[in-house]
C-alpha cells in the first residue's frame, strides 16, 4: 500500500466526497429545522392544560422513542406508498430524520421545562400571564438555555444518524464506502478516513458552538 | 403531572373550551384516519385475505419472520452482552491508576462515539475484507454494535461507579482489600445495581440498532420482511407489501415498548430501594437514546 496513491486516490475522488459532504449537511440542517419547530410544539403540548393534546404529544414521543430509526425511513419511503403517497428519497430522508429527532428534541426540552424553578411559572400566573403568554416569555426561554448542551448533542446526534439515509438512495457520506467498495485496500482506506474528517468538519464546531453558546447564555442561579 | 405550576386548573369557562377544542380536534384526528383508512381501502390493502397471510403457516410467512426476528433479537443480545463486558473493561481502564491505560481506554470511547455507527459498520463490512478479513453481515453488524454500545456503555459505568459513596472503597481499603477486590467485590456489584434501569434502556437503543442490518444486509426483521416482499412480487405483485412491512415495524416497536415499560418499572424499583437509591439515578442522555451512534463529541 502507498499513502502517496491513495492520497492521490482520495483528491481524484474529491468531488465525489464534496457532494456527499453537501448532501450530509444539507439533510442535516432541513430536518434539524423541522424536528427544533415540531419537538419545540410537542414539547409545548406535553406540559400544557389540555389533556387530549399531553396524551398526543406523549403518544407521538413514545412511538418514535422505540422506533428504529431505519424503520421510519422504511416506512415513509417504501410504505407510503402503498396509501399512494410518493414521497421521493430525499424527501422522504428529511422527513424521517425530522419526525423522529423531533421526539428527541420534544424529551430534552421537557426537562429543560421541568427544570425551571416552579416560583418562575408562579410568579408569571400571579401576574396574570396565560398558558401560552407564560411559556412564551418566561419559561421556555430559560428552558431553552440551560438544555442548550443536551439540545446540542440532540442535533449532533442527528447528524450521525443522517447516515442511515444511505441505505435509502441517498448519495451521503456513509454511502461512498459501499459506492467506492471496488476500490483497493489503501484507497478505501483513505477514503474512512476522509469521511470520518468530514464527519467531524460538521460535528466538532457544532460541539464547539454549543459549549460556547452554552457558556453566553448559562443562566446564574 | 400532579400540580401543575404553568397553569391555573381550568375554570368552568376553560373547561368548556378545551371541550369544544378537543371535540374539533379528535374530529381532526378521524378525518385524517379516515383519509388514510379510504386510501388503504380502495387500494384493497384493508382485505382479511391480505393479513391472513401474516399468520397463515403454510404460506411461510409467520416462519420466516420468526427466523428474523430470532435473528434480530441475536444480534442484539449476543451485542449487550459482549458490550457490556467491553464496556466494563474500558470503565474500569478510564479509572485506571496508570496514565496509559486511562488514555487509550479514553481515546477509543471517544473515538467510537464520534463517529456514526453505520462508518464503523460499513468499515467491518467493505474495508476489511480489502485487509484478508472476511466478515459476514452478521459479525459485521455484531462487531460494530459492540463497539459503539461499549464505548457508551464504559461512559455509563464510570458514572455508576463514581457515584458509589467514597465511604465503601475505604472501608473495603480499610480492611485490607487490594485494588482489584475493591472494584470487583465492592464497588462494580453496587454500581451494576444502580445501573440496571439504564442498562435496560442501551438495550432498547442496542435493538433499535440492530437495524441498521438491514442496510448492509443482515437477515434482521426488516430484511426479513423485505425478502418476503419481493418474493411474493414475483406471482402477486404488491399484494402484500404494506402489511409484510407492518408487521416487521409492529414487532420492533412493541417489543422496544415492553422493554422501556420494563426499564421504568425496575427504575422505579431501585429508587424505592433505599440500598440503591443513595444517590440520584443515573440518567441516560437524550442523544444516546437516539441510537445509531448518538453521543456527545467531545467540545474541541
Amino acid at each position: 500500500m502507498h499513502g502517496g496513491v491513495a492520497v492521490q486516490f482520495l483528491i481524484d475522488n474529491f468531488p465525489l466526497l464534496w457532494d456527499a459532504f453537501l448532501t450530509t449537511l444539507g439533510l442535516s440542517a432541513l430536518a434539524g429545522l423541522l424536528a427544533l419547530v415540531l419537538g419545540t410544539l410537542l414539547a409545548a403540548a406535553r406540559v400544557s392544560p389540555i389533556p387530549p393534546l399531553r396524551g398526543l404529544a406523549t403518544f407521538y414521543v413514545e412511538v418514535f422513542r422505540n422506533t428504529p430509526l431505519t424503520v421510519v425511513f422504511f416506512f415513509l419511503i417504501f410504505g407510503l406508498p402503498q396509501i399512494d403517497m410518493i414521497l421521493g428519497f430525499y424527501t422522504g430522508a428529511v422527513l424521517s430524520l425530522g419526525l423522529y429527532t423531533a421526539a428527541f428534541v420534544c424529551e430534552a426540552l421537557r426537562s429543560g421545562i421541568n427544570a425551571v424553578a416552579a416560583g418562575q411559572a408562579e410568579a408569571s400566573r400571579a401576574i396574570g400571564l396565560t398558558f401560552g403568554q407564560s411559556l412564551r416569555e418566561v419559561v421556555l426561554p430559560q428552558a431553552f438555555r440551560t438544555v442548550v448542551p443536551p439540545l446540542g448533542n440532540v442535533f449532533i446526534a442527528m447528524v450521525k444518524n443522517s447516515s442511515i439515509a444511505a441505505g435509502f438512495a441517498i448519495s451521503e457520506l456513509s454511502s461512498l464506502l459501499p459506492r467506492l467498495v471496488n476500490a483497493d485496500a489503501g484507497e478505501l482506506t483513505a477514503v474512512l478516513i476522509g469521511v470520518v474528517i468530514a464527519y467531524m468538519v460538521i460535528t466538532l464546531p457544532m460541539a464547539f458552538g454549543v459549549s460556547r453558546i452554552e457558556r453566553r447564555v448559562a443562566i446564574l442561579r | 403531572m400532579t400540580t401543575p405550576v404553568l397553569f391555573d386548573i381550568p375554570g368552568p369557562k376553560a373547561r368548556a373550551r378545551i371541550r369544544i377544542g378537543t371535540a374539533i380536534g379528535s374530529l381532526l384526528i378521524l378525518a385524517l384516519l379516515a383519509f388514510v383508512l379510504i386510501r388503504l381501502g380502495r387500494n384493497g390493502q384493508l382485505d382479511p385475505q391480505r393479513w391472513a397471510v401474516l399468520f397463515d403457516p403454510r404460506t411461510g410467512v409467520p416462519q420466516t419472520l420468526g427466523r428474523a426476528l430470532k435473528n434480530t433479537l441475536q444480534v442484539a443480545a449476543v451485542g449487550m452482552v459482549l458490550a457490556t463486558l467491553l464496556g466494563l473493561l474500558l470503565a474500569v481502564g478510564r479509572l485506571s491508576e496508570h496514565g496509559a491505560v486511562r488514555w487509550l481506554a479514553g481515546i477509543y470511547i471517544e473515538f467510537f462515539r464520534a463517529i456514526p455507527l453505520l462508518v464503523v459498520i460499513f468499515a467491518l463490512y467493505f474495508l476489511l475484507p480489502k485487509y484478508g478479513i472476511e466478515l459476514s453481515a452478521y459479525q459485521a453488524l455484531t462487531g460494530g454494535l459492540v463497539l459503539y454500545n461499549s464505548a457508551v456503555l464504559a461512559e455509563i459505568f464510570r458514572a455508576g461507579i463514581l457515584s458509589i459513596d467514597k465511604g465503601q472503597s475505604e472501608a473495603a481499603y480499610g480492611i485490607g482489600m487490594r485494588k482489584s477486590q475493591v472494584m470487583v467485590l465492592i464497588l462494580l456489584p453496587q454500581a451494576t445495581r444502580r445501573m440496571l434501569p439504564v442498562l435496560i434502556a442501551q438495550l432498547v437503543v442496542l435493538l433499535k440498532d440492530s437495524s441498521l442490518g438491514f442496510i448492509i444486509g443482515y437477515f434482521e426483521l426488516l430484511r426479513g420482511a423485505r425478502s418476503l416482499v419481493e418474493f411474493f412480487s414475483v406471482s402477486f405483485g404488491n399484494t402484500y407489501t404494506f402489511q409484510l412491512y407492518v408487521a416487521a415495524g409492529l414487532i420492533y416497536i412493541v417489543i422496544n415498548v415492553l422493554l422501556s415499560q420494563l426499564a421504568r418499572y425496575v427504575e422505579k424499583r431501585t429508587r424505592r430501594n433505599k440500598k440503591a437509591a443513595a444517590v440520584g439515578p443515573i440518567e441516560m442522555p437524550v442523544d444516546i437514546e437516539m441510537g445509531g451512534g448518538g453521543g456527545a463529541v467531545p467540545p474541541a
